[in-house]
């Protein structure tokens, strides 16, 4: 009787409880929909003021962009961002001549650290600009890629 | 249709690393098939999201510029080793796959 009644206070109140707390102390990210309109975006400025919604961008040195200065094939460029700057809750990839300049959008649990790793198409020798949120506010760092092979064929 | 999801995990002082490769064509839709000579329809993962138990640690928007076989790697700290991580995709033609294994 006891253990029946233990079992049904956990799978009624208690689990409302639990949820609640749970709720309170989770730090906030949920899935949110993609931004279709920047990641159709045909300009890097446009692509920039769909997902940042104009808001200023101040240059930093204190993201890094691993990529090589001169890649081969343009269709698998490994590249690396990682910054120093405090709590960056998103980190911005943009290749500033491809079709579409954004490519891929991170948001980041206050767990992880500011780094990212992946790889790329780059269709033509371009700038490539990281830009990462840190504290509510924007920085980008960029470096130039050279391609020998256009990786969006 | 079922696609692989292969991830490697490794935890340093709670910190843990993932790797992950996913396999799919990444299609920009911007190919041309060289035998029929047309052009190949777009087909690319749009999201991913990285759960840490039942908690989002990091949700990946993509374009059609993420190579194919697509490659991720991030770091969270508040690991233990036996905690689950799971990883979901979903692609602009609706497909979606995901995979859980145990950090280690």
């Amino acid at each position: 009787m006891q253990r029946r009644y233990f079992i049904k206070l956990l799978a009624g109140t208690g689990a409302v409880m639990m949820s609640g707390l749970d709720l309170l102390l989770r730090p906030l990210l949920a899935v949110t929909a993609r931004n279709k309109p920047a990641f159709s975006a045909s300009k890097l400025d446009e692509a920039m003021l769909q997902i940042f919604d104009g808001e200023p961008i101040t240059a930093s040195d204190a993201i890094a962009i691993g990529v090589h200065d001169l890649v081969e094939n343009g269709a698998v460029v490994p590249v690396k961002i990682s910054s120093s700057l405090p709590d960056v809750d998103t980190i911005s990839i943009f290749v500033e001549k491809n079709p579409n300049p954004l490519i891929a959008h991170f948001k980041l649990n206050p767990r992880c650290e500011a780094f990212v790793a992946t790889r790329i198409k780059i269709q033509f020798p371009s700038d490539l600009m990281a830009v990462v949120r840190s504290g509510g506010k924007l920085y980008k760092t960029t470096k130039f890629v050279e391609v020998v092979e256009g990786g969006c064929g | 249709m079922a696609r692989d999801i292969k991830i490697r995990t490794r935890i340093t002082d709670g910190v843990a690393t993932i790797r992950c490769i996913i396999r799919h064509p990444m299609e920009t839709g911007f190919r041309v098939d060289s035998e029929t000579g047309k052009p190949v329809p777009a087909h690319f993962i749009e999201q991913l999201c990285c759960y840490h138990g039942d908690e989002l640690v990091l949700q990946c928007d993509w374009s059609r510029a993420v190579s194919k076989n697509p490659y991720l790697s991030f770091r969270f700290s508040g690991a233990q080793s036996g905690d689950i991580i799971r990883i979901a995709w979903v692609d602009n033609l609706g497909e979606e796959s995901s995979k859980e294994v145990k950090l280690q």
